[in-house]
């Protein structure tokens, strides 16, 4: 059976998302190998409940930060979406928000935390010094962006991005989750041997 | 331009040991360390060369101030004398310039890198060293070294090598950080531990250290400004204002009464953010976040004022060279007196849920009791200093844009605990609203900007400027060898103090006081790492 | 007054008539454990809605909007993402430790949950000695904490787990005293006898000054047992970066989560039981008319109202107030809070050999 996942929002239409050709591609990729109906359906139940449930780990270097923290606060107020239990112990977040410049004595660190999640979870690269470095780009002690030591799910850009723009981005992976396949097969974003490491 | 006087670096100590009894310099200001270069064949008699440090010096009685430098041409092994035990604030420093430019100093009993990690290779500021090319990223985990060897100089001048131990082995030595519950940053301690008593506390920075002093020296000037922002990020308006007025006393420049009075609007309003968001998080931290969500709802307010001026919120970008850089938005007067009359009215409410609970008062009062000497010995300026007795504002101090023309009160506490720290702040918060009272209706006609060459060259010689940001003193070092580009644009943090004297703060308290203590110091970690 | 015994009599005699004995009994018991999980599971997600509610009303912002109307979806959502987490094993933990401390939480919680009447008729256990099976019961939760600290293997799990166990047995006197004032108000430990005894009004009416300080006192105390409000240092740590339960994940979590409101609620439920009179509608004596009123409202609705209201007072003090420090706590609990229960104790104690009570 086709899965025809259509990843929607509640109340933003489909078309207003500026990005849908890597979801499409995501879901052409997963009906290369087929599923039975229950399945389908049992998918879909528990993608809604994971895509709104999404806890991040509190995880902030640098001025991203308060922008994420003014995220959680009262005009912005993550709680709407269910993310704002924001845990402290990476075994019990979901995705982990990498806000801020991560330098070279940090990503050691940082690459620990992530392993040490558990599965399934997300990475999001927000503003410009996690996506590639932004201004510190030549700096000889920042990493250009942190995707060349985590598989990074969502960029957010921006110096700092806006909450709106967090927002933004967080919906993307909210409805990457809900294309996910989960019976049947798992969406891994590291090979075997990588994890393995 | 300042004098800074040049010292033999062996008769180094004599002289900082008179300049400190005698002419009473307590305050060590800046420590900057600097790479002159190797000797050339066409220089001038009386060019300094080598490897050096610049030191600012300041006298709390008399308000004098003094400048010297030293240097040494010794490129392989170099050593200078340490004044660490004259001023407590030069040990960390001399981490920091020994971590940079590789100088060893003789007698400093804790010589190791500040920043960056053990197994670095070179000395990144140097300028014939080349940092990327002898350090690739290093994936793998970094061994924690617990000793260091201190060159000690004997009476009769011979030099020994002398074991320092940092942690010993039978020590309970647990590790904070570095990643915290997101407010105050990147920051590691390692605490010694017995039972719920800490021993000892050793901080480890670095993990934000963004290599902005070496970045300035390829960057031109407008560009130098752009990265101010993004150190202490709350007082991103100041940073940015002691910058441009470092550059513009170099170059001469004047810039108009009415650039002044937005200048100095600003930075209140950008002091009023930051405390407002230390309240919330002092009060996050202590277990109180209900405090948080409102500090942060008033804070938005004032954000909402700088977005529709400045166009952003957390990163300003508003002061330039010669002025700010556009004219202040129709609405904005209107604006900031609303902001200040509803301000006025919710503050009691942030006392009623707070400051006057007894939970709140126990947990602050008489935690991490710090002296008027220690404050002053480690240079930890700011609220931190005022509440424990210490006139260092310095827009008492050396006054700058507006401050000199207005009357405002400097708050002052003696007792020195993190409750005088935290009413030190609230009380800073209505000093503010009244400056910006007196200020906002009385704003003058005229450009805001003045005109400035394309290029900006600054000319030759050493400029140090200082501001009053949101945590202390902020404060630039600019030698400029007549370039487009800085040759060494230094700034004086004003977190490097406050995250040193927590280890003083801290002994003998429990671990719950710690936080408590690093709530109110109010250090922000990006302005210590640079 | 409906009396949900008619239910449990008619149940018990038609299933003996078509069954031995025994078989009756093993589907009873299978029925009600059926329902005690079914009950507990719900409970903890309208508690875990309410509070999130609750918690961004009082910090000036919605709760949680977007999933279902108003939300109410939210919970389901988090259960749903949790079963579906990756379960750990830290390799150098302890494995049969590690397992059976969340196991031992729950298993506190429900022996807990079931000594507590709903209606007239409708409790699980109810024996002569319900109140001192309950202190008892609670004390296991105790065991689940400090396995989970020591069998995870890490430095601070192991702290928090400490301070977490020091508190709860501290705190767990001045509870015990609390509810031994009262005990000696009704003259009986079984649930059922101090409920029917508040028939003509509550406690906190009839035993009046010491009642009311019992009732205070047990919420104080309460408050620290399950580690809630201010005196949540074992477990919400911007300190110590997460607490006993830092290296669960996935389900092991849940329970965890799960126990930490259900014991709220159950320390809400005993204190509106024994000083707010649990299924008992508001008597006022003499006033025939307005009781017949009363009695109308069935027995649960009055129960789960006040101990809903009682949850909402706890609420509104954790998130009014800031962090006990560990010594302050336990110092304010040795020095201060059982001095007063035992000075409290001594006070009713007096006030029924004189008989100055209602």
């Amino acid at each position: 059976m086709e899965i025809t996942k259509k990843p929607k929002i509640k109340d933003i239409p489909y078309d207003e998302f500026t990005d849908n050709d890597s979801l499409e591609k995501l879901v052409n990729e997963l009906n290369q190998g087929r599923t039975n109906v229950i399945l389908g359906v049992l998918d879909d139940v528990v993608n809604w409940g994971r895509s709104n449930s999404l806890w991040p780990l509190t995880f902030a270097t640098s001025c991203c930060g308060i922008e994420f923290m003014a995220l959680g606060a009262a005009r912005y107020d993550m709680a709407r979406f269910g993310f704002e239990v924001a845990r402290s112990s990476p075994r019990q977040a979901d995705m982990i928000m990498v806000c801020g410049t991560i330098t070279n004595k940090m990503a050691p660190v940082l690459k620990r935390l992530y392993d040490q999640m558990a599965d399934p979870k997300y990475v999001i690269a927000v503003g410009g010094c996690a996506v590639s470095g932004g201004p510190f780009v030549k700096s000889y002690h920042v990493l250009n962006g942190v995707d060349k030591i985590l598989p990074v799910d969502v960029y957010i850009p921006g110096c700092p991005p806006r909450p709106e723009a967090f927002y933004y981005g967080m919906m993307q992976l909210q409805r990457k989750v809900k294309i996910e396949k989960f019976f049947g097969g798992v969406n891994k974003k590291q090979k075997k041997e990588q994890s393995e490491e | 331009m300042e004098e800074i006087k040049y010292i033999e670096p062996a008769a180094l100590r004599n002289e900082m040991l008179r300049l400190r009894n005698e002419a009473k310099m307590d305050f060590l200001e800046s420590l900057t360390g600097m790479d002159w270069g190797v000797p050339a064949e066409d220089d001038a008699p009386g060019t300094v060369r080598g490897l050096g440090i610049v030191y600012h010096l300041e006298s709390t009685e008399t308000h004098e101030r003094v400048a010297v430098m030293t240097s040494t041409l010794d490129r392989e092994h170099p050593e200078l004398p340490t004044v660490s035990d004259i001023w407590k604030t030069a040990k960390i420093n001399e981490r920091e310039v020994y971590d940079f430019y590789g100088i060893i100093f003789v007698g400093h009993t804790d010589m190791r890198r500040l920043y960056l990690r053990n197994d670095w290779v070179g000395y990144p500021l140097r300028r014939d060293d080349d940092p990327e090319k002898e350090n690739p990223l290093r994936m793998d985990n970094e061994e924690t070294v617990d000793e260091t060897t201190e060159i000690e100089l004997s009476a009769d001048g011979t030099i020994k090598n002398k074991k320092d131990v940092i942690f010993d082995d039978e020590e309970y030595v647990v590790n904070i950080g570095p990643q915290h519950p997101a407010t105050h940053g990147v920051l590691r301690f390692r605490v010694s531990l017995e039972g719920e008593t800490i021993k000892k506390i050793d901080p480890m920075l670095g993990y934000i250290h963004r290599g902005i002093e070496k970045m300035n020296e390829s960057l031109t000037y407008p560009q130098t400004l752009a990265l101010t922002d993004r150190l202490d990020y709350l007082s991103a308006v100041q940073n940015r204002h002691a910058l441009c007025m470092c550059i513009e006393k170099a170059m001469g420049i004047e810039i108009s009464e009415r650039a002044q009075y937005i200048r100095t609007i600003m930075d209140e309003l950008q002091r009023l953010d930051s405390h407002l968001l230390y309240y919330g998080c002092l009060a996050m931290d202590l277990g109180a976040l209900t405090a948080f969500f409102y500090a942060f709802r008033d804070r938005e307010k004032i954000l909402d004022i700088f977005e529709e001026t400045c166009g952003g919120r957390l990163i300003i970008n508003y002061n330039m060279i010669g002025g700010v850089q556009a004219d202040i938005h129709p609405n904005f007067v209107k604006r900031v007196k609303d902001f200040i009359k509803y301000l006025r009215g919710v503050i009691h409410e942030y006392h009623d849920i707070f400051t006057g609970n007894i939970i709140a008062q126990n947990r602050m009062k008489g935690v991490g009791v710090l002296s008027k000497e220690d404050v002053i010995s480690y240079g930890a300026t700011g609220g931190t200093g005022r509440a424990s007795g210490w006139h260092c504002d310095v827009r008492k101090r050396m006054p700058y844009a507006m401050y000199d023309k207005m009357d405002f009160k400097e708050i002052i506490y003696t007792e020195g605990d993190s409750f005088a720290r935290y009413m030190v702040r609230m009380d800073e918060i209505m000093e503010s609203m009244n400056m910006i009272e007196l200020l906002i209706d009385n704003i003058p006609e005229g450009e805001y900007k003045v005109k400035t060459k394309p290029i900006i060259k600054v000319p030759e010689g050493q400029y140090y400027q200082a501001v009053e940001a949101s945590r202390g003193e902020f404060g630039v070092f600019l030698e400029s060898h007549g370039d487009k580009y800085p040759y060494r644009l230094h700034y004086r943090s004003t977190g490097l103090p406050l995250a040193d004297i927590v280890d003083t703060a801290c002994r003998g308290e429990k671990i719950a006081d710690l936080i408590t203590v690093g709530g109110t110091l109010d250090y922000v970690v990006p302005d210590i790492d640079r | 007054m409906f009396d949900f015994s008619i239910v449990t009599n008619w149940v018990h005699s038609t299933l003996t008539s078509v069954m031995p004995e025994g078989w009756a009994v093993l589907i009873e018991c299978v029925v009600i454990a059926v329902w005690i999980i079914t009950l507990y599971a719900l409970l903890a997600i309208a508690l875990i809605y309410m509070e999130r509610k609750v918690c961004g009303f009082f910090q000036c912002r919605l709760g949680p909007n977007r999933v279902g109307k108003w939300g109410c979806f939210q919970v389901f959502a988090d259960v749903l993402k949790m079963l579906t987490k990756e379960i750990f094993n830290p390799k150098n933990a302890d494995q049969f430790l590690y397992n059976l401390a969340p196991f031992l939480v729950i298993i506190a919680s429900f022996l807990t949950f079931s000594c507590l009447p709903i209606n007239k008729g409708a409790s699980i256990l109810d024996f002569n000695v319900g109140v001192f099976f309950l202190l008892a019961a609670s004390s296991i939760g105790v065991l689940g904490i400090l396995l989970a600290g020591w069998g995870s293997n890490n430095k601070y799990s192991l702290i928090g787990a400490m301070r977490s166990g020091a508190q709860i047995v501290s705190y767990e006197l001045s509870a015990g005293l609390s509810i031994m004032t009262a005990v000696v108000l009704t003259g009986t430990m079984s649930f059922s006898g101090i409920i029917e005894y508040q028939a003509d009004g509550w406690l906190i009416f009839k035993g009046h000054i010491p009642a009311i300080i019992a009732f205070l006192t047990y919420l104080v105390a309460g408050n620290a047992e399950c580690n809630r409000g201010p005196f949540d240092l074992p477990e919400a740590e911007s300190e110590l970066t997460a607490g006993y339960h830092t290296e669960y994940s996935g389900m092991h979590f849940g329970f965890f989560y799960l126990a930490e409101y259900l014991n709220m609620f159950i320390i809400a439920a005993v204190a509106a039981t024994i000083f707010l009179g649990g299924w008992m509608p508001l008597h006022i004596g003499g006033l025939d008319g307005f009781n017949a009123v009363m009695d109308f409202i069935p027995g649960f609705v009055w129960y789960f109202a006040k101990a809903f209201f009682v949850v909402f007072l706890l609420m509104w003090i954790k998130w009014t107030f800031p962090r006990l420090r560990i010594d302050q706590l336990l110092s304010f609990e040795w020095k201060y809070l059982m001095p007063l229960c035992m000075a409290n104790l001594l006070l009713m104690t007096l006030m029924v050999v004189f008989g100055l009570h209602f």
